[in-house]
Formats: structure tokens, sequence, C-alpha cells
């Protein structure tokens, strides 16, 4: 067991693959944190993380102050949602969603009164001295969710200690996403509330020893985290290469420690558990503070915004208005996206709110997208080359594409992790992560209709055996009256006799 | 809006500038070649690479594909210019014409276009041409215009009658004149030391991998070295091997053909491997002393094989593709 239980790391491993794209972060590094303005209406939608939809708390007209709760989780894996600023819900209804088909999602609407009114807070005394139990369960009430983009709550996996062998947090820094400083930023200008943040969760998963990873692109954040974490012997920060998907938490586990993470399993299965340190943040507040996740960093960047920056959010805030403050566009932007370029999504327009997954809003121009028209593959393996996790993309696409999903999952579909390294590199401009998407999509749906199948299958099954068991049932019991009768029959028959005897 | 999947940057690589950068990377020898034999060598070249071509534009309006789109993706390019590195520089000039015909047409668009050939075209054309016309594929002249066979073929030729290796020393080209390329031989092939020269150039921009030329180049020379040190007076040692014919030029340009090579590393080296194994046979002991097209074609028709059972180990599973296991490893 663990490498990391006794060790300090002293050696980096290298991964397989990878790719090095520019990284475009000189255009927003330099700008602190700035605190967006308040918009003249929010949007919060009731699903801004993977699991169940929140379920509704308020009614249209309620009003309610900044921390309130809007809408509850639902099931093991949901998170609930809160007013990010006090004001009137306007509407409970439908809106379009942060998301590439801008179809319209249960969403919240408010309309912010001005005050920024917080709701009582009650924070503990010292979240050192609750159960690590109850620090998850607080973490899930304040609706945190993983903020590196994964948008996983964050309560479930800092519940990990109940299911696994647990020996060390890392907390991964690495932003190697192009463009994105909004982690940067966060770590530089709040490294001691972070550090905080992240020795609450090392509590809570009952782990002592802590890695913070953060890419060598980033020396101020080194610096400052490093500075902020000079008390505690347990924290050790360590500079990584630059090289995508560092961000990926099992290649990033797999640099710290040589170990890969299990085929569909989880880090945790190597006794580690990776968080973002956005997500650090947010839990320091949500324990120190008592205040829930009703905002977040992202970085506004692109060559077709005006003036990039870093901006803490409220959830629910128009792109539109994000992009207003940073002076709007230079050109017609030919796409924008939701987080990094190498595995954001499209956006479909600028009216869509910001959610808590956001981690960047990109507007990029036709020089930076660098579109290109498809053309044949001619097998030169630099997909092969640059996949991190040892696939064969050229030969994934090939049988997407002609629709042979058995032969796509039995090369490793699953195994991908979309991180766009393959398509990033293609000279015949092949959209590989595409093709991956659709065959993962095409997987979802025919397991969905088997698992259907089966379920009817087995519905029918159980309905035949009750009916036959209802037959038997019957059957036995005109056949036990029919006895009965007989036997009623005879005795009277043999009481007769006797009578007749007597 | 589109539905556009990420990632939403690129590289900026293509196939057209991935074939410019090969055609960079020939280029000094392929001078060096043209000023080597003159006016001949120029004709037939550029005979060989427009009649290319022709024949792609001419396959590309039949089949019904956009000729703007392809005929200068360089692929058709590239094809004739390594047929043409390939020929006899004193070839007349219908070898040139036929050669790109087979190429272009039977040994790429029959297959469905770029990409989906199984063999290199280039060396489909120059071994159907040396099959059908073997007197005009195997004349050569030395650089100083006299005819005569290639250092390969001499050998070949004089160890099959019975003699030794060292009573052809007089007759054997100096080993600096088979490095610079001042021998007879293929138009392109003569000079090791441009070849060398274009190969690591090839390496340096990521082109190609060093598993193709590293492991047919050491197979090669492995197998030289031993059977010259069994038997020194009829098997010629590493330097001719590596020097003379057209190793490098396969090694580097041809055998690492991105289309008709292997995907993975270690299917590369196995690809290697054979290459080199079956050179150093066809030179030895079989008909042809100048094997290298041979070798290609022949591990090329086991490239679909080589990828089947060479792939990567993907991450988190071992090697027959189960997830790894720390919980027996640690149970041993």
């Amino acid at each position: 067991m663990g490498y990391l239980s006794t060790h300090k790391i002293t050696k980096l491993f290298r991964i397989r693959g990878g790719v090095h794209p520019h990284d475009c972060k000189t255009l927003s590094a330099n700008q602190a944190i700035e605190d967006l303005p308040m918009p003249a209406l929010l949007h919060i939608p009731l699903q801004q993380h993977i699991g169940a939809a929140a379920k509704p708390a308020v009614q249209r007209g309620d009003h309610v102050l900044k921390g309130q709760l809007l809408a509850n989780s639902q099931g093991m894996i949901s998170a609930p949602v809160h007013a990010p600023t006090s004001g009137r819900v306007v509407g409970v209804g439908h809106y379009p969603a942060h998301h590439a088909s801008g179809l319209s999602v249960h969403t919240i609407t408010l309309q912010p009164d001005g005050k920024d009114e917080w709701i009582a807070l009650n924070p503990p005394a010292d979240p050192f001295t609750l159960d690590p139990a109850e620090i998850a369960t607080r973490v899930a009430a304040a609706g945190i969710v993983g903020l590196g983009g994964a948008t996983f709550p964050s309560a479930v996996k800092l519940n990990l200690r109940n299911r696994y062998k647990l020996h060390t947090l890392v907390i991964n820094g690495a932003e190697c996403e192009p463009y994105l400083t909004c982690d940067d930023r966060l770590m530089r200008e709040y490294s001691a509330n972070t550090i905080d943040g992240i020795r609450i969760m090392a509590y809570a998963l009952g782990v002592e020893n802590i890695v913070i990873g953060i890419e060598n692109n980033k020396p101020e954040a080194q610096a400052a985290m490093r500075e902020a974490a000079t008390a505690f012997p347990n924290i050790q920060v360590v500079g990584l290469p630059m090289r995508y998907p560092m961000g990926s938490e099992k290649h990033l586990v797999q640099t710290l420690t040589g170990k890969e993470t299990p085929a569909r399993g989880l880090t945790a299965d190597i006794g580690i558990v990776v968080h973002n340190p956005a997500t650090a943040l947010a839990v320091r507040d949500a324990l120190r503070e008592g205040k829930p996740l009703v905002s977040r960093v992202m970085t506004v960047s692109g060559g077709a915004i005006h003036k990039p920056r870093n901006l803490r959010v409220l959830l629910g805030t128009k792109v539109q208005d994000v992009i207003d403050y940073c002076e709007g566009f230079n050109v017609e932007p030919t796409r924008l996206i939701s987080g990094g370029p190498m595995m954001g999504n499209v956006l479909p327009d600028t009216r869509v709110p910001t959610v808590k997954g956001c981690n960047g809003i990109l507007a990029l121009t036709t020089k930076e997208v660098s579109e290109n028209q498809e053309s044949p593959c001619i097998r030169c393996a630099s997909c092969v080359q640059a996949c991190p996790c040892g696939l064969l993309p050229l030969e994934m696409a090939a049988n997407a594409r002609a629709g042979n999903l058995d032969a796509v999952t039995k090369l490793g579909l699953m195994d991908c992790i979309a991180c766009g390294s393959c398509s990033y590199v293609c000279p015949a401009h092949i959209p590989l992560v595409q093709y991956f998407n659709y065959a993962k999509g095409e997987l979802a749906n025919r397991q969905r209709a088997k698992h259907k199948q089966d379920e009817t299958k087995r519905l029918i099954e159980q309905r035949a055996a009750r009916m036959e068991a209802l037959e038997r049932a019957k059957k036995e019991m005109m056949e036990r009256r029919k006895r009965e009768a007989a036997a009623k029959k005879a005795a009277a028959a043999a009481k007769q006799a006797q009578e007749a005897n007597a | 809006m589109s539905m556009i999947s990420s990632p939403h940057t690129h590289s900026g690589k293509s196939v057209q500038l991935t074939m410019l950068w090969v055609m960079l990377a020939l280029a000094p020898a392929t001078v060096f070649g043209l000023y080597l034999f003159g006016w001949p060598a120029i004709s037939l070249f550029l005979i060989t690479v427009l009649s290319c071509l022709l024949a792609e534009a001419i396959a590309l309006k039949i089949m019904g594909k956009p000729i703007g789109k392809y005929l200068f993706d360089g692929s058709a390019i590239l094809t004739g210019w390594l047929l043409a590195m390939s020929l006899p520089p004193s070839a007349p000039w219908w070898i040139g014409v036929l050669g790109a015909f087979l190429a272009i047409i039977v040994g790429k668009q029959v297959f469905g276009g770029i990409g989906q050939n199984l063999f290199n075209p280039a060396m489909v054309a120059r071994v159907a041409l040396l099959i059908s016309f073997p007197l005009e594929m195997t004349t050569w002249v030395t650089a100083d215009g006299v005819s005569g066979a290639t250092p390969l073929g001499h050998i070949r030729t004089e160890t099959g009658q019975g003699h030794t290796l060292s009573s052809l020393a007089d007759s054997l080209p100096s080993v600096s004149d088979m490095g610079l390329g001042m021998i007879g031989g293929s138009m392109g092939e003569t000079s090791a030391v441009l070849l060398l020269l274009g190969g690591l150039f090839l390496l340096w921009k990521h082109i190609i991998t060093w598993h193709i030329p590293v492991s047919m180049i050491g197979t090669l020379l492995l197998l030289a070295g031993i059977m010259h040190a069994i038997s020194p007076e009829v098997y010629p040692g590493m330097e001719v091997h590596l020097l003379a014919g057209a190793t490098l030029l396969g090694a580097f340009f041809i055998a690492t053909d991105l289309v008709t090579s292997p995907v993975s590393p270690t299917g590369q080296l196995v690809f290697g491997a054979g290459c080199g194994l079956l050179v150093y046979v066809i030179r030895t002991w079989a008909g042809y002393p100048e094997g290298m097209a041979f070798a290609v074609l022949l591990m090329n028709a086991l490239t679909p094989l080589i990828d089947h059972y060479f792939r990567p180990r993907i991450y988190g599973r071992d090697r027959k593709g189960e997830p790894l296991n720390y919980a027996s490893e640690e149970g041993k």
C-alpha cells in the first residue's frame, strides 16, 4: 500500500501521450478576480450538477434572502440550489440551458432587490471538532459540486472514506486547459482560505497526507500555496510538468504516484481522492461562514473578448452580462464556449445562464478555432501517440463511423476520457471526439433499451409466475374443497350408516 | 448553431503540411541525385511526378471526387517523387509514365484513394516495372556515366559465381563513396548522408517516430554482422548493407510510409524488424540484389495483422484488457 501514505513525493512519473497546446493564459492571468456587478435578473437552473435535478422549494412571488434554499436535492447523487442574492422569485419555469442544445430546462428566475442580504448563517464553531460525516452533510447542504467542471456532488466524494481505504487527498490545481486562469488566480489570491478548505476536506476524508499539484506555468500560484501551507508539514505542493491532460484526475494521480487507476474504477481504489481548489474554497466558506455555493470564479477570455478577465459571478447570471462587463466582443466570435477549448461545450447563445460547473467563458475567433474540412485518415498514428489512455482513436472512429458499436466498445470506448488530444493533433481534422461521443450516446441508448427489455421480460415472467401460482392455488383450493366435501359426505354416510345400525 | 464537439482548437497540423515536410526532407538527396545523374534524371523525375498528378486527376474524375480537394493534398506528388527516386536514372521516359499510372491507379485509387491503400504505391509500381521490364529496370549508370551494376548487384553476381569478397575489393566503391553517394543505383538512394539528414529532419518534425528506422536498420545490420563474422568472404559487412542499396531511403522514407505501416509503437518495431530481415534475406539469397521494395511490400501485407495483435495497453487495464487489480497483487 501507499507510496503516499508514508513518503513525500520526490519523483514524478510520466504519463502516456498528451499534447502541448498553446496555453494562451497570458490573456487573463494577470487580471485579479473581480466581482461582477449585480445583474438585473438571475436564471438559476435546477440541475447544475451530475445526478438528479433539484426540486423547487419556493413559489413564484416569494421573497428570498441570499443563500436561502431555492430547490432541494433529490436522491443520493444530487445537489440543492440556493438563492445567489436577495430578491423576488419571478418565475419557476423553463429557460434555455447552459448546454449546446439550448433546450429549455427547469429554472427559477430571481429578480435581485439590490440589498444582497444574507439569510441567517450558522457556521459551526470549529469544523475540526465536528464528526467527519457532519462535514459531508454540511457540504451537501451547501450545494457544493466539483467546481473543476465535473460538477459531481462533492459530499458524495467526501463520504468515500466509508467504502475505501484512503490515505491521500490530492488537490488538482493543474488547470491544464488553455486560456483558463480562474484556479490560478484563486490559488494566488485566496491561498490561505483555500488551504483551510483543503484541510477541512482532508479531515472529512480522514486522511493525513495532502498533495497539491500545480502545473509549472503557474509559479505564482505554486509560491502562494507553498507559503500558505508552511505551517502544515502534511501538505506538499508539487510542480507538475505542462502537458495536457495533466488535469485528468486519473492522469494526475499517475503522475504523482506512478499508479494507474483501474479501468472503470475510482482513484479511491488506490487510496486517493482528488478535489479542485475552487471546491476547497467553497467548502471553507460553507464550514467557516455557513455560506452555501451561490457564486463562482470564472475566466472570460478568448481572442474575441475585448478585455479578458477573471470574475466572481453569481450563479444564474446571463453569459451576456458577463461578456458585457468584459466590454463585449472585438470581433464576432466563431465559437462561444463554456469551459476550456479542449473539453468545453459550445454555448448556443449569450442568453444562457452561468452555472456551477462553468469555469470559463471563451469567445474564440476563426483563427483560434482553426476549423477545417475533414479529410480521409492517412493512418499517421498521431492520435495513437497523443492518446493518454493507450487507445487507437483512428480505429475507434472508423468503427464508430461504420456503426460497428461492438467493435468500438471492444477497442476501449468507455476508457476514453474525451480529452480531445487525438482530435487536436489529427492532420486530417477528423472530429474523433465527436465520433466517440456519438458512440457513447448510442451505447447508452442501447443499454437503456436493453434494460427496458430486461425489465419488461422480468415483469412478464413475474406476471406469468404470479398467474401460475394463482391458478395453482385455485386448483388446490378446489381440490381441497372437493376433498372436504367428499370427507363430509363420507362422514355423513358413515353417520347415517351408524345411525341405521343403531 | 450546429452541435460541434470539443476540442475547439487545433495543433495546426494538416495532411498537406505533413506531405510537404516529407518532400522537404527528401529534397537534399533528390537534388544531389539530379545533379549526379544530370538531364536524363531530371526529365525522368519531372515526367514521373507530373504523370502521377495526371493519373490522380483522372482517377478522381472517374470516381466523382472533388479534384480541387484531393489533387494537391501532396500525396500524389510524393508518390511520384518516391517512385522517381527508386528508378534507375537512365530509364526511358515511358517507364516513368507507366510507373506513375501503376502507382496511383493500381497502388492507391483502386483501394479507395488516400489512406485506404494496403501497399506502398510507389513500391507497387517499382516491383511491377521490375518484373515486367527487367532490362530497363536494372541498367544502372554510375555518376561518371559508365554503365555497370550497383555495388549490391555486383557482389551478388560475383559471390554467386564463387568469387570471394576480398577478390572484389578493387571493383567495389569505397565506404566514403557509398556514404556520399558517388555510386550507381536508383536516382535518390545513393547519398546515404543526405538521406540520413532527411530522416533526422522527419524525426525532429515528429512526422515519423524512431521505431521503424531503428528496428529495421538494427535488424539488417545485426544479420549482416553475424553472417559476415561467420563467413567474411561470402557475406559483405555491415557498412555495405547500411550504405549501399536503398537501406536508408527505405528505412526513413518508404517503410515509414504512414498509410501502410502499423500504428502502435510495438507494431512498428515488429514491422521494422520484419523489413530488415526480409531485406537481408532477399539481398543475400533471393534473385533480386536490391530487395527493399519486395521487403516493404511483404511487410505491408502483414500490417493489418500486426495492427490487430500489437495494440497499446489501455490505461487502467492489463495487457489482456482486464481492469488492473491491486488487491490481488497485494494478496500475492
